[in-house]
């Protein structure tokens, strides 16, 4: 029997990124808030302050930070005639677990999506005529005009360092000349570049490219946000992505928000706390709160007036469909929403080997690098191309960890002398051109419950079925011919492209940038939350996160999951809170 | 927060009292308590503030502080503001035994009677709580009441604050906070073996519950002689500034006293400590050159990414170490135990980031930390004498209780 | 190694002894609210038991064999073998990560898989190891007339080859699963830190000029293209942090 616990106001599931913004505005308004967070409390002094942050093996190999597949993992399967299989262990992407979700071992590359990105179907339509036969692609229904307050609004709050390339409409020298038109500049100055950025800067300048620093939630100098919470200088680590910060250097949860919302009276924070579903009431159209299990396996059912999802894509979406909120997509049938779109991005790459030159790659940080974004997005012009989309293509210094990190040459073996060899005549001497792919959504990539495996509480797993799709293929060997020319003029005695072609492979990290499940969209027959991310079913109940995004695009998303958070956040605060209800007539 | 908290729900009845006196008493009284920091020492982190029962380490054993709500049984409740006068004056309990020194009457003993009576009712307008204190921890003959009419009789002069008219009201608002109410002295100034302050050693330094408290004095040889009356002012009021951070008992002064009060009374303190001269220092000894080489290895593999590889910290963010009066204590105890068990910047309102240091006990020897603790307290223009390993491993010990 | 006082062995101990102090407590459900929790002295640390031991004394000779082919030890300089690879390997086996407990390891488990499904058998890897290093040197022995530690370098690189390329069926266990898992143990016990037994004297590190577990490079940004020479760090240090 679940105990009954004490109403309050708002119940955020899951405390990462989107729950720590939506408590402290929502508490700001006065409500009473509780977090739940299915993982351990964790902070910077005691769970991974430079005493033990450094430490390869324990974070990114045994994963102490990342979800617990031991208790809820996803199956996999690239097609739909084939039988889905757990991921064991996770791979490809990594979904952060306990307080600050993944902000803790984010990189930290914060980007706005393109205006263009927002409307990517009706502006690739209007531009190249109809999408190809089996694209699902679609308008978010919230423009980039309508999120600029808001994307400003978590720069600030995160610090970034980075060059505006597009000021109120004027054209910067040194920023992304592509970019929408920004409000103010970056809080903070761009990051120090090292040897490679240098290299990559005066290749991509010769070709005619407009080079500029990527946009860094590393710290660039001292930072004290808007909230007043500090910030220290970022000390080029080489321990970022998939690391906690030792220094408080990278802006996370617990480096940007917790110090100030932990003393509200009106917040509360429960770890070890997983909520397994959305209590709804008998009409099945307003949540009641949600029920939730603590480690020792107590369960409790917590009344609330506004429920929100904020556990991070893959889990908001499982727990739409273990809620029964809206119908499972089917893609034999094209009916139902939930889990429909899945996207993930595609990156490719050119690995350059200097030949008395040194990198240094060791000194490094998640966000450190130099980017050209004429491929990204509708930058260029597709027509006979025979896709939509593309990526950013930059140079990141983030790292030299040899466990991960083992730069050798084309035809070396994967062991024996000859790979020892390469690895120590290269480790030092070389870097890497990625590509950052977009991914666009089609009818058969999708995310549905398994009917086989089961979670620790012997509930279904979320089923994952995908695959790279053609668009996305000939995108990615696209940007990676003009990597190639980039890759080539940096100076090096050679280069190793890593084309990404076969099929996805659910093990070799890439990014942890899933996103769709949950889209968001005009109206209910086309997504699961309307503009305001709010469920259309259900209007007590609002999901954040990349979940909503309809396909995603060529960068990485975390600017652009954060002021969705904020844009839904003022749309609760000014007119949810007035008049509680659908915001958007159906 | 706590104590916000509880103000905003209250969640016992009002009380009597609070409705007798008039609110602009009470908030004098809000003020007056903050000033003394009351909630320090008369509350367990995370209870009820003011209900007592937090223990007090001293070289002579534990005492607890009592409950000083106004419930009848086991706090204030009964007692009369002439009573309570007189143990703030005096030092001398309702029944009339005596109140152990640890309780800084010898300093309380300067605030005006309508001060002291505004304190009462402050206190007598807080919820009331009913919680007994434990029994003090104490060898004979100290707990033997008597004794303290002995102390009193060799340490201990009653009467109010007495402004020295050839000073700026400034000046002596400042001395009557930092010699009153604020008790300073009570950490800052080295005890006899009687526990009475060295008068001759009046704020420049002392050790106590194993933390060495710095000397404040802010005129020549001072230790905050590098101080400016403004960065005083910053460093009482959020926690930081250009030369440190505070931590441990002095955070919890900032974080309940002294962040509360007003800038005219921060500046009056600063004006005050400034006027203070110190005696020169003697020059520290030199410290092994082997031992300086594996400090300074140990320092630029840990300490660089928050305390920069030349000392200078972030200002406001990591203390900066070159300057610092904690470093150049001549007590090391504070730099060991710091780097030993780590330390957390007081969150305030001005910083509430609550940016902290970890502990090297695990990491470190010893050995090692007293060569780190060695490197910096000599480097940068520092100017602290060596410490050695047994001294490390000794508050180690001290440490593990 | 000038002036490194400690023996390992006594650099090792003196790991497990500091730290049982200091572990934080495990996992239980908490409510937090008012201040962020902070406590002196306390330090999640590294679960590290560098002595703990899994595999029999053949298992761990099979091992050792395969590692020091895997890194052989030339004119590169040492290799797995001196690095204590079999070392780590055997404690990671005898810990958490030997027995699965943080994967996904309930069935079915599918005869086949596809190549993007990773890693799928039935074994967690302590087990597998044991199935999959039993059906080795049997067939080592039937084939070749002897376990596989006692095989000659070429031969037990062929060996190698074949499990990598997948063309050599082992009994009951999945021969490229096993090459795979310990081609990847034998990599992070080659460039791990120390305090996990591998990575001795952190040759690995030296090998590539990795500096460790440093925290702070902004003295070094400005390189440019210059070689930065750094001695490497454990977390527990290097020699250079005690006096001479
Ligand atoms: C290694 C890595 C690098 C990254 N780098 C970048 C980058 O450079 N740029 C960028 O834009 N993005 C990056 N990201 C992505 C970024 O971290 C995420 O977009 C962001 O954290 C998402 O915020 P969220 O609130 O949706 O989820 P999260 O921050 O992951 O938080 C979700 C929380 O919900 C909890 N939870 C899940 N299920 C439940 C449940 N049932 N009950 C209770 N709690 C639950 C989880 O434990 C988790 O703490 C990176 C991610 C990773 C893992
Ligand atoms: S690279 Fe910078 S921001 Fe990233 S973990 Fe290291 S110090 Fe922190």
């Amino acid at each position: 029997m679940a105990r009954k616990l004490p109403h309050v106001d708002v119940v955020l599931v899951g405390f990462g990124w989107t729950a720590a913004i939506l408590a402290q505005e929502l508490t700001d308004e006065g409500l009473t808030v509780l977090a739940i967070e299915r993982g351990a409390w964790r902070d910077t002094p005691t769970d991974f302050p430079p005493t033990v942050a450094p430490d390869e093996l324990r974070w990114y190999w045994r994963k102490e930070m990342f979800q617990n597949n031991a208790r809820d993992t996803i199956t996999f399967r690239n097609n739909r005639s084939q039988t889905a299989l757990p991921m064991r262990r996770w791979g490809s992407f990594l979904p952060g677990e306990g307080v600050g979700g993944a902000s803790v071992h984010w990189n930290g590359q914060t980007w706005r999506f393109l205006p263009s990105d927002f409307i990517a179907a009706s502006h690739n339509r209007e531009r190249y005529g109809e999408l190809p036969e089996g694209m699902t692609v679609q308008d978010f229904g919230v423009t980039y005009a309508e999120l600029e307050p808001h994307f400003d609004r978590f720069e600030k709050l995160c610090g970034i360092g980075g060059k505006a390339g597009n000021l109120n409409g004027q054209i910067q020298d040194g920023g992304n000349p592509f970019e929408g038109p920004r409000s103010s500049e970056y809080p903070n100055p761009p990051m120090h570049m090292t040897f490679a950025q240098h290299q990559f800067a005066k290749a991509t300048a010769e070709l005619g490219l407009k080079p500029f620093p990527g946009p860094s939630a590393n710290m660039s100098r001292p930072y004290t946000n808007p909230l007043g919470c500090q910030l220290g200088p970022c000390s080029y680590c080489g321990f970022c992505e998939k690391y906690g910060c030792g220094n408080y250097s990278k802006a996370s949860v617990q480096t940007t928000i917790l110090p100030v919302l932990i003393q509200k009276p009106n917040f509360t924070l429960k770890t070890h706390n997983e909520v397994l579903h959305v209590n709804l009431d008998k009409s099945r159209t307003r949540a009641t709160g949600v029920r939730h299990v603590d480690v020792q396996g107590n369960e409790y059912d917590q009344p609330a007036d506004l429920v929100i999802l904020c556990a991070y894509q893959t889990n908001n979406t499982r727990l739409m469909m273990l809620s029964g909120i809206g119908e499972i997509y089917n893609p034999a049938t094209g009916q139902g929403l939930v889990g429909k779109n899945y996207c993930y991005q595609i990156m490719s790459s050119a690995d350059v080997f200097f030949e008395d030159k040194y990198t240094n790659e060791f000194a490094g940080a998640g966000a450190l690098g130099m980017v050209v974004d004429e491929y990204n997005g509708d930058n260029f012009d597709h027509s006979g191309l025979g896709f939509i989309g593309g990526g950013y293509i930059a140079n990141w210094t983030t790292n030299a960890r040899p466990i991960e990190s083992q730069p050798v040459p084309e035809g070396t073996p994967s062991w024996g002398s000859a790979w020892k060899k390469a690895m120590a005549e290269n480790f030092l001497k070389a870097t890497s051109v990625g590509a950052h792919g977009a991914s666009m959504a089609y009818a058969n990539n999708y995310l549905d419950l398994d009917p086989t495996y089961k979670d620790a509480y012997g509930r279904p797993l979320m089923r994952m079925t995908y695959d790279f799709t053609p668009n996305d293929v000939a995108m990615s060997a696209f940007l990676t011919e003009r990597m190639k020319e980039i890759a080539e003029r940096m100076g090096g005695r050679e280069i190793k492209l890593n084309l990404r072609d076969g099929p996805y492979d659910s093990m070799p990290y890439q990014t942890t940038h899933n996103t769709g499940g949950t889209i968001m969209g005009t109206n209910p027959s086309n997504s699961v939350v309307n503009r305001y991310l709010q469920s259309w079913d259900v209007p007590n109940l609002f999901v954040m996160g990349a979940g909503v995004f309809p396909q995603n695009a060529g960068y990485n998303p975390t600017g652009t999951v954060a002021a969705l958070t904020y844009w839904a956040a003022a749309a609760i605060r000014s007119q949810y809170l007035r008049s509680p209800g659908p915001l958007v007539q159906a | 927060m706590t104590a916000f908290a509880m103000l905003l729900l209250g969640s016992a009845p009002a009380p009597l009292a609070a409705q007798e006196s008039s609110f602009s008493q009470v908030e004098r009284g809000r003020y007056a308590v903050a000033t003394g920091n009351c909630q320090g020492c008369h509350t367990i982190p995370g209870e009820v503030p003011f209900s007592g029962g937090r223990g007090l380490e001293t070289p002579f054993g534990t005492i607890y502080a009592p409950n000083i709500t106004f419930d009848e049984d086991t706090g204030l409740g009964l007692w009369s503001k002439d009573e309570f006068y007189r143990a703030m004056h005096e030092g001398i309990a309702r029944d009339g035994s005596r109140l152990y020194p640890a309780f800084p009457y010898p300093h309380f003993t300067k605030m005006p009677r309508d001060e002291v009576d505004a304190v009462y009712d402050y206190l007598a307008s807080l919820p009331r709580v009913r919680k007994e204190k434990p029994e003090n921890d104490l060898p004979v003959p100290l707990n033997w009441r008597f004794a303290l009419r002995f102390w009193n009789w060799m340490f201990f002069e009653p009467g109010e604050f007495q402004p020295d008219p050839t000073r700026s009201a400034e000046w002596n608002r400042g001395a009557y906070l930092v010699e009153g109410p604020a008790h300073c002295a009570g950490c800052h100034t080295e005890k006899n073996l009687a526990g009475a302050d060295k008068e001759a050693q009046h704020l420049k330094g002392g050790n106590l519950e194993n933390w060495a408290a710095p000397s404040i004095r802010g005129g020549t040889h001072g230790g905050l002689e590098k101080w400016s009356e403004d960065e005083i002012v910053e460093y009482l009021r959020g926690g930081r500034n250009a030369h440190t951070a505070a931590f441990s008992t002095m955070a919890e002064v900032i974080e309940l006293s002294t962040q509360h009060f007003t800038e005219a009374d921060l500046k009056a303190i600063a004006v005050y400590l400034k006027d203070l001269e110190s005696d020169e220092r003697e020059e520290p000894e030199e410290a092994d050159a082997s031992v300086l080489a594996a400090g300074e290895a140990i320092y630029l593999d840990n300490c660089n990414a928050c305390h920069v590889s030349d000392g200078s910290g972030v200002p406001r963010f990591f203390a900066p170490l070159a300057g610092s009066g904690k470093v150049n204590d001549p007590d090391p105890t504070t730099v060991v135990r710091v780097i030993l068990q780590g330390a957390r910047s007081v969150p305030t309102k001005v910083h509430p980031s609550p940016l902290s240091m970890p502990a090297y006990d695990w990491k470190l020897t010893d050995e090692q930390i007293a060569a780190v603790a060695t490197y910096v307290r000599a480097s940068w223009g520092n100017r602290g004498s060596p410490v050695t390993a047994d001294e490390v491993g000794e508050l180690r010990e001290a440490l593990k209780e | 190694m000038a002036g490194w006082k400690l023996s390992r062995r006594g650099f090792l101990t003196s790991t497990l002894i500091t730290t049982t102090a200091l572990l934080v407590p495990g996992a239980f459900a908490r409510t937090i609210s008012g201040e962020v929790p902070w406590l002196p002295g306390r330090a999640n640390l590294p679960p590290a038991y560098p002595d703990l031991r899994f595999f029999t004394t053949a298992e761990r000779s099979c091992i050792d064999a395969i590692i020091a082919r895997l890194i052989p030890t030339d004119e590169t300089g040492a290799g797995a073998r001196e690095a204590g690879v079999t070392d780590f390997i055997d404690s990671q086996l005898a810990g958490f990560y030997g027995k699965g407990e943080r994967w996904y390891m309930q069935g079915p488990f599918a005869d086949e898989k596809l190549d993007t499904q990773g890693y799928q058998s039935e074994q967690p890897p302590a087990q597998l190891y044991r199935d999959a290093i039993e059906a080795l040197d049997a067939h080592c022995e039937q084939t070749l007339g002897s376990v596989f530690a006692r095989l000659e370098e070429n031969q037990q690189d062929e060996i190698l080859k074949r499990l990598e390329e997948g063309d050599l069926e082992l009994d009951g266990v999945s021969a490229k699963a096993f090459f795979d898992l310990v081609l990847e143990n034998t990599i992070e016990g080659f460039f791990s830190d120390p305090i996990y037994g591998g990575n001795r004297d952190m040759v690995g590190w030296k090998l590539v000029g990795f500096p460790g577990a440093r925290y702070d490079y902004r003295d070094y940004l400005d390189h440019n293209g210059e070689p930065v020479i750094l001695e490497p760090v454990g977390l527990k240090g290097r020699p250079a942090w005690t006096p001479a």
